[in-house]
Formats: structure tokens, sequence, C-alpha cells
């Protein structure tokens, strides 16, 4: 579903990603995993279109087609979908207002009808319990005034309602509880399927203690230097990055 | 969502012109050009001595720059002032007797006069040029006792009461505009609502200038008697032109004991290009008198035209327990400027005012709020709630506030909140990530925003005034 290919990307002039290679099929859910600024929200967002990275090198292919020419929202309507790490507030507009646009504008793409108000929050409420978010949610601003762990849950209930074909996670875990985590995995995992691709970008081995990946990968220097199963995070999370680390790495260039 | 895209896609749809052969006189002012628009609208002495005291007043007046805009100079002996579609009559009795071309003129803007067609529980009446053309609904509107007229035939058909309330409220030496308006204003509207009469419809009066070189000089005034309750409405379109033209109208309204006006503006004049080439100079006073206690006026507008506005709807509230109110959305994209605000002149007791200003200003735009609240000694327990939004979109434009508060006795209460953001890339990124493009996630973010003055337009004007902003922001976003 995605092909990622000698993808290398700078921003403000310095390079983040210097070569990364990496495929999902539909049905998968990959972990990328790395230190601090190794360049995994970089990933994510270069995948979403965000118009701060330049692509200096490589290809991205999504369901054959090459993603990199397509702009966000084409993106999106095609099926990609990014959980934000730091969810934007929208104040004026509400939650379902937003929604059901978004949702619309996805159908019509796709030579769909319109959801209609009535029926799009019946199908909003559905989702909304599952991710225990109260029904006010529906007439509250975007993100506005929401907590940390309110605005992370809202992406995930964005993402059950959009039924993305590949989602990306960027840092979704972060900043959650427990509870709040244990609830972002079970929706996670109902959104699994033969069809969809779930790319999960976290810090945190915990995630993966409800999630489970089928193939894990180290990002470090803007490289994926290590691909694995599910050991390979319980490792990292006993040892760190640095001994991964090749000797003469690019650490400091 | 498909609609509102394709709206956000075109441009003015406004611009056309109607091929009419106008009565126009030449360019230029002086009192002979007075004296004949007075005789060519068969008007009575008293009207024609108030228009040459007004000319007088204002040969001696100087044009006001203290205004946030900039314009080159104006050349006022290069304007046409007066120019009406010619008929082969005396001018329409009915609507019958209308020129084709501008029945379908406001047919194509939307606004059919043909009362087969009318627009539900909306009586219109529409001003071309310097004339007014045509007003439905009149027969209804007799029957309970409500006069919804021209300005023109109620000077000839109802002199009495514009001789006792023209200049009232906006006397001619107000201001410079003002009393150019008193001295050559050719047409606008009349309202009468007589003592305890709910007006059972919409009054509403439709502006287009259509002839090249014309100013428009339109004068409304609408007087409430006694516990009556009116809802009038005015909408404004003009041709692309790369001249600019004037526009000056005065608008006086008069509320008594108990009565309500509720006045609402969509005011969509041709904006200029681009490039800022062209637009409408619209420079308008407008005020209403609570007169009598507990009534109230309300203005509501939706400014999204004109290159350059410069307009302050105002409440002088001067009976006891008289409410005033101002809800304004004022959009500057490209080169249009913007100087809007209100005042609330607090005279009686227990009065009370509420302004909710909300500016959008894109690409080269120039927002300002400009507001006078004043509580004068004798208003006992006056109070005043001021807030004042300013929206920006890209790093170009700008948004300017200036309240100024003066009280002058200790009950008063005034509060003023004021705020700007910003459509910020973030927030378009987001909203495209969702699949939302970026003019609708404008256009969605931009409704919000203007939310609270929209709730008080009525249902159908409130939907067309969201349109509306959107076509008007086109092309904003990169």
């Amino acid at each position: 579903m995605l092909q990622i290919k000698n993808l290398h990307v700078n921003v403000n002039g310095t390079e983040i990603l210097r070569g990364i290679h990496l495929e999902i099929r539909g049905g998968e859910i990959h972990t990328i995993m790395g230190p601090n600024g190794s360049g995994k929200s970089t990933l994510a967002r270069v995948l979403a279109g965000h118009p701060d990275y330049e692509v200096t090198e490589g290809e991205i292919l999504f369901k054959g087609e090459n993603l990199l020419e397509l702009s966000p929202e084409k993106r999106a309507r095609s099926g990609v979908f990014l959980a934000f790490q730091y969810p934007v507030e929208i104040p004026g507009v509400t939650n379902s207002y937003f929604l059901r646009a978004a949702l619309n504008e996805i159908r019509a793409s796709r030579g769909l009808e319109e959801m209609d108000a009535s029926d799009f929050l019946a199908f909003l409420k559905e989702k909304m319990k599952l991710v225990e978010m109260d029904a006010s949610f529906a007439s509250r601003f975007v993100n506005d005034g929401f907590s940390g762990g309110e605005k992370k849950r809202n992406e995930v209930l964005q993402m059950l309602v959009l039924e993305p074909l590949l989602a990306v996670l960027d840092e979704t875990d972060s900043g959650l509880d427990i509870d709040a985590l244990k609830l972002v995995s079970r929706c996670t995992n109902l959104m699994r399927s033969k069809e969809r691709a779930i790319l999960l970008v976290t810090h945190y081995q915990r995630l993966l203690n409800y999630v489970q990946p089928d193939f894990v990968h180290v990002l470090m220097d803007g490289r994926i230097v290590k691909s694995g199963g599910r050991d390979l995070a319980l490792k990292l999370e006993e040892l760190g990055y640095e001994w991964m680390r090749e000797p003469g790495s690019l650490k400091g260039a | 969502m498909k609609e509102a895209k394709a709206l956000i896609e075109q441009e003015y749809k406004y611009g056309f012109v109607t091929n009419v052969e106008a009565d126009a006189i030449p360019p230029g002012l002086d009192e002979d050009v007075i004296r004949l628009i007075s005789l060519k609208k068969k008007e009575p002495e008293f009207m024609l001595n108030w228009r040459l005291e007004a000319y007088q007043r204002w040969l001696k007046m100087q044009e006001p720059h203290w205004q946030n805009v900039s314009y080159p100079n104006i050349d006022f002996q290069d304007i046409i002032y007066y120019s009406a579609p010619k008929s082969k009559k005396d001018g329409p009795k009915s609507l019958d007797e209308v020129d084709k071309e501008i029945l379908e003129t406001y047919e194509k803007l939307g606004i059919p006069l043909d009362e087969q067609k009318r627009l539900a529980g909306v009586a219109v009446d529409a001003v071309f040029d310097s004339v007014s053309v045509g007003t439905t609904f009149k027969e209804t509107l007799k029957k309970v006792g409500v006069i919804f007229c021209s300005f023109s035939e109620a000077v000839k058909e109802h002199p009495e009461l514009v001789k006792k309330y023209l200049g009232t409220v906006v006397p001619y030496a107000d201001n410079f505009y003002a009393a150019l308006n008193s001295a050559v204003f050719s047409d606008g509207s009349f309202c009468y609502i007589p003592k305890g009469v709910r007006c059972p419809l919409e009054l509403s009066t439709y502006f287009r200038i259509n002839a090249q070189n014309t100013g428009q000089f339109e004068r409304t005034l609408i007087v409430a008697d006694e516990g009556s309750y009116v809802s009038y409405l005015e909408g404004c379109t003009a041709p692309i032109r790369d001249k600019n033209q004037l526009h000056a109208a005065v608008v006086e309204l008069v509320a008594f004991k108990g009565a309500q006006i509720k006045y609402s503006t969509v005011q969509n004049w041709y904006a200029g290009d681009r490039n800022g080439k062209g637009g409408i100079y619209n420079f308008v006073t407008k005020r209403g008198k609570c007169a009598g206690e507990r009534s109230k006026i309300s203005w509501t507008q939706v400014e999204t035209g004109s290159a350059i506005t410069w307009k302050y709807p105002s409440v002088i509230l001067q009976g006891d327990n008289t409410v005033g109110e101002f809800y304004s959305v004022a959009l500057a994209n490209n080169h249009q400027q913007a100087d809007t605000g209100t005042k609330m002149i607090h005279i009686g007791k227990n009065t009370k005012s509420t302004i909710i200003s909300k500016g959008i200003s894109a690409r080269f735009g120039k927002n300002t709020y400009r507001g006078l609240v004043r509580v004068q000694p004798g208003a006992l327990n006056a109070k005043n709630y001021t807030q004042c939004d300013s929206l920006l979109i890209g790093d170009q434009c700008s948004a300017n506030t200036f309240p100024y508060i003066e009280v002058q006795n200790r009950t008063a209460s005034v509060e003023h909140e004021a705020s700007t953001s910003k459509i910020s890339e973030d927030q378009l990124f987001y909203a495209k990530q969702r699949g939302i493009s970026g003019e609708n996630a404008v256009s969605m973010i931009v409704n919000g925003f203007c939310k609270e003055v929209f709730k008080n337009l009525p249902m159908e004007f409130a939907v067309e005034a969201a349109k509306l902003l959107g076509v008007s922001l086109e092309g904003s976003v990169g």
C-alpha cells in the first residue's frame, strides 16, 4: 500500500531524513521508534504533505500513485490520515461541523453522496462512544480549550470517522494516562483490517503492550537503522538507543 | 460544500452593465444643477430650499481626512449627480411600466420585482442609479397603514412627514458627505410605520449603480411610531468599472416610545480588482434616534464590497430605557480599506448599548474599527458592552481598533473587549489533512468568527451573507 524509497527531506536547508526505505502492506501495523530529533515526526508530516518539508530525493508511492505530487487535501481524500502530535485549535468551528465537512469532501471526491447533518450526528455519536467522549464535544469548537488528553482522543475520533486507508499516528500515546492509553490502543486495534495500514510513531514501548505491531523500525539520524518485530521494542526499552549507533555514524554531522 | 466551493471560485458576479438609455445631466455641481435635480423630481419648494441651504453649507466645509484610509482626491466637478433610466412616460406608475431591461437586471441580481416571483414576505424598493424603479407589495402594506415608497414619491405624497423628520437625526450640516447628499440626493426609500403596527413584511431596498461616472446619493428615512416594529434590509451592487465611483448615502431612523427598528445591510458594491483598480467609495452617514422611552434600534451590517468603506451606523439613546445595538462584519480583501464602527450616545436613564464588531483582513486589506461610546451626565445607569475582534488572513493585511470612550456619569458601566487572531498555516494544514480544501477551510473559520453577527440577520440573509463572505474571500489563500 505504501512504498517509501530512498526518501531525503530538508527542513530550512537542513537534511532531516537521509534515505528512508519502508514498505507497508494492507493489514499491517508498523511502528517507528527512535530518539528525539531522529526524524520520526518529520516522516509522519511528509506523508501528510506538510508544506514546510522539502523532499530532495526519493519517492513515496501510495496505492501505486506518486503521493508527493498530491496536495495535502488530495492525499487525505485518497485515504491518508495523520493523527497530529500537536492537534490544532480552530475556534468558531464546531467539531461536528468540521468533521462532517471533512467526511463530505472525502465522500464527494469518491463520487459518494453527502451525509446530511442528522445522519452524521448519529454516526458521530456512535464513534464518540468508542473514544468515551461526552456528546457535548460534538458542539464544542475543534480542540478549543481541550486538555492534552482530550485533544489526542479527538484525533482518534477523527480517524474513526474518516476511516482512512493509511493511518499515521504521530505520538498519539504521548502524555496519556494509562486508561487513556488503553482506550487509544483499543481504538487503534479496532481500525486494524486487511485493507488498512497503520503507522505508529512513538517514543515508548508501553503502547506496544496493547497494540501488537507487525514490524518495529528504529529511526536514527534520519535513517532506519534496524527493523524487527515486537522483541526489538522490548530490547530498546531495556538498552536504549545508543547501542545501535554504528561507530563513525552521522551523529553530530 | 460543493456548492460553497463553486461559490468561492466565482468572481464578482454582479459586475455586469445594463444597457438602458439614461437621462443624465452633465458632470459638475453648482446651484443650477441642484435646481435641475429638484425640477426633474417635481419637488415642492421646501425641498429645494433645504437642498440649497445644504449646498451653501457644503461649500464652506472641508473634505474630511481623519479616516484611516487613503485615496486620491475626489474631483467633485467630475461626477454626474443625476442619472435615471429614460422612460417614455413621466415615470413608471406601476411595475408593469418599468423597463424590461431593468426588471431583468434585478432578476439577475436575484431580486425579482415581479410579484409573481416575489421573495416570500419581503417588500422591495429597487433604486437604479438615481431613481427608484419600483416598489413591491404596496397594497398589502397600505392595508395596515405602512407607508413604504421611494423618497421622491414621499416628498410628493407625504410632504408633511418628510418635512417633519428630514434632517432631524442627520442634519445637513452634520458632515461633508451628509451635506453633499442633502444637496443632491436623488432618491432612496421612505418608511412610516404607524402606532402599534407590527410591519407584516420585511422591508427591503435594493440599490444598484449602473451608469458610469455617476455618484449615487440616496437617502433613507424610516419613522417607527409608538409601539411599532419594522425590520428593514438593504442590499447593494454595482458593475465592474475601472474608475472609482462615489456613493454617499444618508440613512435616518426615528423610533418613538416602545418602537423597534431592525436595520440590516448586506453591502456588496464592486470592490475593485485584485490590484485595487476601480471600486466604489462608500462614504455613508447612518444614524438612528431612540426618541421615545423603551425604543430600540439595531444595526446589523455585513460589509464585503466597496474599495473604501467609511461609515458608522450610530444610535442616539435619548429616551429612558432605550436600547442600541450594532453588529458588524467588515471584510477588507485585496486592496480594500474599511474604516467603520459606531457611535452610541447615551442620554436617557438606564440606556443600554451593545457593540459587536468583527473585522476580517486578507491580502493587502486594511480594516479599522472606530467607535465612540459616550455617556452624558444625565444618563444614569447607562450600560455598554463592546467587543471588537479582528481576524487576519496572511501577513500583509492590517487591523486597527480605535475605541473612544467618554463617560460623564459615575453610575455607568462600560466594558470593552478586543481580540486579534490569525488564520494560521497550521490551521489550514490541519483542515487540509482532513480532506477540506483551503478555501472551504477559510470560509469555515471566517463564518465561525462571524457567527454572533450573522445570527442577527433574518435567516435567508444570514445564509446569503455567509456565502457572500466565501465568495469575497476567494483568492485570499495561496
